[in-house]
């Protein structure tokens, strides 16, 4: 099923007559930045998610709040829809354009307005990069904890929207975790604050509400987030195994033991190989699984951890064990990681990047199940895993110049999903279901349950302009996709077995 | 005792909706001094109870919403582990469900997180008369809007929770508790700066005399926190005692207030006696002030007030725009009123 906007079953958009909008916006914010012509549109026509891509049927690039407001209250009353966008770096789609639709840039709102030491906290605009914030509160000691991979990039209103992760999840917590405040503006163009300066607010949590909200429930214009002391020091081991089980058992020992490791990563052998083709962190290439563990802290905690962890490893059947001996070779043990995706990428003309979440005991069933999938659609799948928060990245390799392959790999990719959730999982972790996940939003939730959440969005935008076909798909999608799932004889690959 | 009565509740609000009954959920009825009383058909959660699923080695529990909070912390005990968020139970029959509808955290809030911070996955019977579920029992899920950590705080007045899975941790190896005498100004002014610094500090309270400091981690880190602080050892009990206002301070006999407040804004002068909790950004006060003198001094500072009796007072009021989307949520989600109407406002 297409994955682009399909009126038929994502509900029809008000059509909207671009020359006019145009001119009204022109009258009412003379001073504001809008690109119309096709060649000005097209570097916005995708997101991260690079193989879905719509033209906007206009860009606004405000840097004002009140041109975002006065623009919000024009798109209201005329039923414009609006997509947010922020570095756009989304995985998911979820700043994928509309033809219908203006695209909000807030990219613009990129200034620092306070970094406050003594109550450790920072003030920005949501354009703001992730990794600004820490750099930013780098000189008083202290930094933002989540840290996705695309941190050099990534703006904090994404963050907020998407409920951003990292590597440092299981310790730190996600974006929402991180946040005391977010500054919002309705669908209407009114200024809302959820959360406070104090750690709790009167009435429900909007704020744990809103974030990851997707850009559905409202516009993001400024955001307090928490900052925390810079560990002592951080070490890393590297240990490697024979068999994925004994890596997953591993991990569970780790955590049996009462340590809680800073970071906790797992690679399998394609993803080792290909890391240590592109990096030379100097992987064992011929380990079926690696694992990677930091812990961070204060020195002599630190020390023990090591010296606990070490043991716990070995005594998992571990094949060898080493401890970065400095920084330089901590930063390369990491290095291989956290360019696993781009390694992958120089293997393979194309990949395709899964989010899904397990129950940690459930690695090796669903690893066999990716392995068999894998098979199946006659496609190579190299696996990275937030092995301390049971998130997987497989990563799928595909060409995309092949006839056929890109939907082969959607439809694996789809099926990796759907056996995370039949294990007790999600689809998503950290990037969000956006528009690529859409799908299987209906293999996670019955209809009852996403009719709660279309109840939850009428509160906030009861006629649907913000970043509609996001997130939450409606029921007639979800009856298409189911019917696609009961008559197998529709299905691309009728002769696959089911999880 | 185990016992799964999902069907039996949703059957109660079946019922009351074709009835348009309001329905009171109730557990251990040990937080009804915050809040509103409200008026409607008891909803007694405490026989749907037993823990459902628990792996420590998942660091996840869930169990059904009328399980006392005292067998949740036996087992975790058991195994070593801990709810990071100290929930107070204020009183001996507080249950699950309770302790996530009132989302109230104990001493180790600031440095640790809030009741919400760690709910994975809800179930709830919802407005419309479904059982359903959200969120999951897995660390990381960001597919669909967040209604499980929505439900932390809400007062039973978006749904009706029957199972909850909590993220959980280990008990840290090490803990110490510290007395250091100084007045609130100096307390005040050293927990900025050791705020910004890695030490081991879980929990800080300032009880007019003396700063109380907890220490948790390894045995290396709380050894050189403990060096470098000096004072002298506190009673483990204290930080018990001061979760579950057993302390002196709160028998006075004046109204309870409990006072959410920015880090940054320092010794408050106010009517009545203070006791400073999470390194200043919880405050308690007994005062027999009225609420709208108190409101107003804490409007200054960023901050808002909770009594701890029950009436019209008790909630902080909300601006009339936060207020709408709260209705407009409401409605939404509970579109009939059963839900423990008005008992966070009267309105709600």
């Amino acid at each position: 099923m297409n994955i682009l906007y399909d009126e038929r079953v994502d509900g029809p958009l008000p059509s909207v007559d671009k020359p006019a909008l145009l001119a009204a916006l022109r009258e009412a914010l003379p001073d504001l930045d809008i690109l119309h012509r096709s060649e000005d549109l097209k570097p916005y026509e995708c997101d991260g998610l690079s193989a879905y891509r719509t033209l906007p049927l206009l860009v606004a690039l405000p840097e004002r709040l009140e041109q975002v407001q006065a623009l919000l209250r024009l798109c209201h009353q005329r039923g414009v829809p609006v997509v947010a966008r922020g570095a756009g770096t989304g995985l998911s789609g979820g700043a994928l354009p509309l033809s219908q639709g203006i695209l909000l840039v807030m990219a613009r709102f990129n200034r620092i307005l306070e970094v406050n030491p003594q109550g450790r906290f920072a003030r920005v605009q949501p354009g703001v990069r992730n990794l600004a914030i820490s750099q930013a509160a780098a000189p008083y000691g202290l930094y933002y904890a989540p840290d996705p991979s695309s941190q050099i990039a990534c703006s904090i209103g994404g963050n907020v929207a998407e409920n951003a992760g990292g590597v440092h999840c299981l310790k730190y917590g996600l974006t929402v975790h991180n946040l005391l405040k977010v500054d919002i503006l309705t669908v209407e163009g009114e200024c809302l604050t959820l959360g406070s300066d104090a750690l709790d607010s009167p009435g429900f949590d909007l704020l744990a509400l809103f974030t990851g909200s997707e850009g559905l429930l409202g516009i993001v214009t400024e955001v307090t987030v928490k900052l925390l002391p810079r560990p002592q020091v951080a070490r890393v081991l590297l240990a490697s195994f024979a068999s994925v089980e004994d890596a997953g058992r591993a991990v569970a020992d780790i955590i049996a033991a009462g340590i809680i490791p800073a970071g906790l990563e797992m690679m399998d052998n394609l993803a080792i190989r290909a890391a240590e083709a592109f990096i030379h962190a100097g992987y064992p290439v011929d380990a079926a699984a690696i694992l990677l563990c930091e812990l961070d802290g204060v020195e002599a905690d630190v020390q023990d951890d090591c010296a606990r962890v070490d043991a716990v490893l070995r005594q998992a059947g571990a094949r060898e064990v080493r401890l970065a001996c400095d920084e330089a070779e901590r930063v390369r043990f990491w290095a291989g990681r956290k360019n696993a995706f781009p390694a992958v990428g120089r293997i393979s003309p194309d990949y395709y990047c899964m989010d899904g979440t397990i129950p940690r005991r459930e690695l090796p069933r669903v690893l066999a199940g990716i392995s068999q999938l894998s098979e199946t659609y006659g496609l190579r799948v190299a696996n990275v895993f937030h092995a301390g928060d049971g998130n997987m990245h497989p990563l799928i390799l595909f060409d995309a110049n092949l006839p056929g392959e890109l939907e082969r790999a959607e439809a694996l990719g789809g099926r990796i999903l759907e056996l995370c959730v039949a294990v007790g999982g999600s689809i998503t972790g950290e990037h969000g279901v956006g528009r690529e996940k859409i799908n299987q939003m209906c293999a996670q939730f019955n209809s009852d349950e996403i009719t709660l959440f279309h109840a939850v969005k009428a509160a906030f935008d009861p006629r649907g302009l913000l970043n509609p076909g996001k997130n939450i798909p409606t029921l007639q999608r979800c009856a298409e996709f189911g019917a696609l799932h009961v008559h197998h004889g529709q299905l691309p690959f009728p002769d696959l077995e089911r999880f | 005792m185990t016992t799964d009565l999902s069907q039996q509740l949703l059957e109660q609000v079946s019922q009351a909706l074709r009835q348009g009954t309001a329905l009171r959920i109730q557990g251990g009825n040990s937080k009804a001094m915050l809040g509103r009383p409200v008026t409607g058909e008891l909803v007694d959660t405490r026989w749907h109870s037993g823990i459902v699923s628990y792996d420590p080695t998942e660091l996840v529990l869930t169990a059904r919403a009328g399980t006392p909070l005292r067998e949740i912390e036996a087992t975790l005990g058991e195994a070593g582990q801990m709810l990071p968020c100290e929930p107070p139970h204020l009183g001996p029959e507080a249950t699950l469900g309770g302790m996530v509808a009132a989302g109230l955290s104990g001493p180790r809030r600031p440095w640790a997180g809030a009741v919400r911070d760690y709910v994975l996955g809800t179930r709830l019977i919802t407005g419309h008369g479904k059982h359903l579920r959200f969120g999951g029992e897995v660390m990381k899920n960001v597919a669909g809007y967040d209604v499980s950590r929505l439900m932390a705080g809400s007062f039973g007045c978006l749904g009706l929770l029957t199972e909850v899975s909590l993220k959980v941790l280990p008990r840290p190896r090490q803990c110490l508790g510290l007395r250091l005498e100084m007045d609130a100004r100096q307390a005040l002014a050293r927990l900025a700066e050791w705020g910004q610094q890695p030490l081991p500090i879980s929990a800080a309270s300032h009880d007019g005399e003396a700063l109380h400091l907890r220490l948790e981690g390894g045995e290396g880190s709380v050894r050189s926190a403990r060096e470098r602080l000096g004072g002298e050892v506190l009673d483990p009990q204290y930080w018990g005692d001061l979760r579950e206002q057993r302390l002196a301070f709160f028998t006075a006999p004046a109204t309870l207030w409990r006072l959410s407040l920015p880090i940054t804004c320092g010794v408050l002068d106010l009517p009545g006696q203070q006791l400073i909790d999470w390194g200043g950004a919880q405050r308690w006060l007994k005062s027999e002030a009225p609420a709208a003198t108190l409101r107003a001094l804490l409007a200054e500072v960023g901050g808002h007030a909770t009594a701890y009796a029950p009436g019209d007072d008790s909630s902080a009021p909300l601006d009339p725009m936060t207020l709408r989307y709260h209705q407009a949520l409401k409605r939404q989600l509970d579109p009939q009123g059963i839900f423990n109407p008005g008992r966070l406002y009267a309105h709600l």
